[in-house]
Parts: C-alpha cells; structure tokens; sequence
C-alpha cells in the first residue's frame, strides 16, 4: 500500500472514531473536545488533497475560534445531563438504520464502477504552483463580489451576537441631569427640632 | 492508490454519522449544533475532494464561504442560547413551549 494511503486510513479511522464520540459523549465538554479532534483529522486529509489554505484555515478559525467559543457556552451554561440524554437509546435504532442506510446507498454509488470515480486519476499539481496564491488570485478577481458579501454576513454575525447577549449598562452609575433641576432644598436637607441637654 | 470515492465515500459517512446524531440527541441543543457543523464538514470533503480531483479551484472557494458562514451561524447560534438560558434557566427542549406549538 502506498504511504498516503496509510495515512488517509489513519487520519480517516481518527475522524469516524471522534465524529462517533461527538454524537454520543454522555458530557458536552467531551463532546466539544472530540469535535476538535475530528476537526482537527479533517484537516489533515484535505492536506492530503493539496487545499493547504483550506487545512490551515481550519485549523485556526474551526479549532482556535469556533471550538473555544462552543467550550465557553457549553461551561458557562448549567446542565442537566441526566435529563438531556432521556430519550437517547429510544431514537437510536431508527438513526442507526437511517443512517446504515444512507451510507449503504451512497457507498454503492460513489464506490461502484459506474460513476468512473473509484478509477479517477490523482492529477499532481505541478511543483511550483501555490496554492494559497492561486486562490487569492481567484477570490480577488473573480470572486470579489461574493468575498464582500461573506465579509457582509460576518459583520452581521458580529452585531448580531452582541445585540443579543448585550445586557446594557444598567451597572453603572449616572446622573439624571432632568431630575437634579427639580430637587428642592427640603428634599435634600432636614431640619430637626432637639431640645439642648443639660449640664451639670 | 487513492481514488476520488475513497474521499467521497469518508464524507458519506461522516454525513451518515452526524444525521445518526441529530436522531439520538433530540433533547440537547449544543450537541445538534455540533452535529450541523460535523454535517457541513462532510459537505465540505466532497467540495475539496472534487475540486483536486477536478483541478478546478472554485470548489475550495466554495468551501471558504461555507466556512464564513458556519462561523456566523455558530455565533448567533450560541448567542441564541445563551440569550435562552439567561430567561428560561434551562435550554431544555421541552421547556421551550411558550409558543404552543
């Protein structure tokens, strides 16, 4: 067998095994961790497939930016896992042959003759070519209008998340400037009547 | 040798898997979360495996903004559930009922 084929097995076992993990952790904290792990062995197989940018992007923003965002929910919220799982090995059988099924019959098409895909020819780039390069040639030329448009949706991702968990800053102290004009001066001070005590 | 089905086939079951895991984790937002983004990870192996094998680069394009907007929706995703929590004291699903459906 060839060498990348071995690591394509080894990465691919690594990425079932966590992609399993992730669907049936009895914590959300493990499943978060094996999301990362699965993340992680994707990555590696598109490097596999020469998409550098695309295995390192993932990397930094699914790993470094998504994953840690999912661990701070997921800490910060309290949960009841005991409640959480009820119901879970009642669905399992109808998911597990849904699911059986649904690889059943796209393995026998996309792994059959048919389609001339188990026969493709891996074509090799040629040696100099970057693939990072090529594809911010692409992305600034012909994909310029679609690459401002995900830059749109990203601010709004953005705003949209602060406006929602945004509680206001009801903390902090302040002066309202309407109702100093109305005070009056028995408001603020009051005048008591004490009779003088006496000295002996 | 490595051929083209033996990616397409991986991301069949990785789809397979996180279907299976929207099935059996009915009652836990976060993880259904996670199973949509394993899901777009699958489509996403397809989108490369292709686009090599095509030689063609709009397919790792494609998965760049699918990228842009996985990110998005996770973020508002979890800020949706954080905003839950800090009302209900639960993201329970079936706590969620105020609009009777």
């Amino acid at each position: 067998m060839e060498f990348k084929t071995v690591v394509f097995y080894f990465l691919s076992a690594i990425l079932v095994y966590a992609a399993l993990r992730v669907i049936t952790a009895r914590n959300p904290v493990h499943a978060a961790l094996h999301l990362v792990l699965s993340f992680f062995s994707a990555g590696g197989v598109w490097a596999l497939l020469q998409a550098e940018f695309l295995a390192i992007s993932i990397v930094l923003v699914y790993v470094g930016a998504v994953m840690v965002l999912f661990l701070f929910v997921v800490m910060m919220l309290d949960i009841n896992i005991d409640r959480i799982r009820e119901g879970f090995w009642n669905y399992l059988p109808l998911g597990a042959v849904v699911g059986l099924l649904m690889v059943v019959e796209m393995g026998a098409i996309l792994g059959s003759q048919y389609l001339g895909a188990a026969e493709a020819q891996v074509p090799q780039t040629a040696a100099g070519v970057s693939n990072v390069k090529e594809l911010g040639r692409l992305l600034f030329t012909e994909y310029v209008y679609p690459f401002e448009l995900a830059s749109v949706i990203l601010l709004v991702a953005l705003i949209a998340a602060i406006v929602l968990t945004h509680r206001g800053a009801k903390k902090t102290k302040y002066t309202d400037p309407a109702k100093q004009v109305f005070v009056k001066a028995a408001d603020r001070i009051r005048v008591l009547q004490m009779p003088a005590e006496k000295q002996d | 040798m490595l051929t083209l089905s033996h990616f397409l086939v991986l991301g069949a079951i990785l789809f397979a898997i996180s279907v299976l895991g929207i099935f059996l984790n009915r009652k836990n937002l976060i993880v259904l979360l996670m199973a949509i983004e394993l899901m777009l990870l699958a489509v996403n192996m397809n989108f490369i495996a292709f686009s090599h094998y095509m030689q063609d680069l709009a397919g790792q394009l494609a998965v760049f903004f699918i990228l842009v907007v996985a990110a998005a929706e996770s973020a508002i995703g979890l800020a949706i559930l954080v905003v839950l929590f800090r009302n209900l004291r639960t993201i329970h699903v079936d706590d969620l009922d105020s609009l009777k459906g």
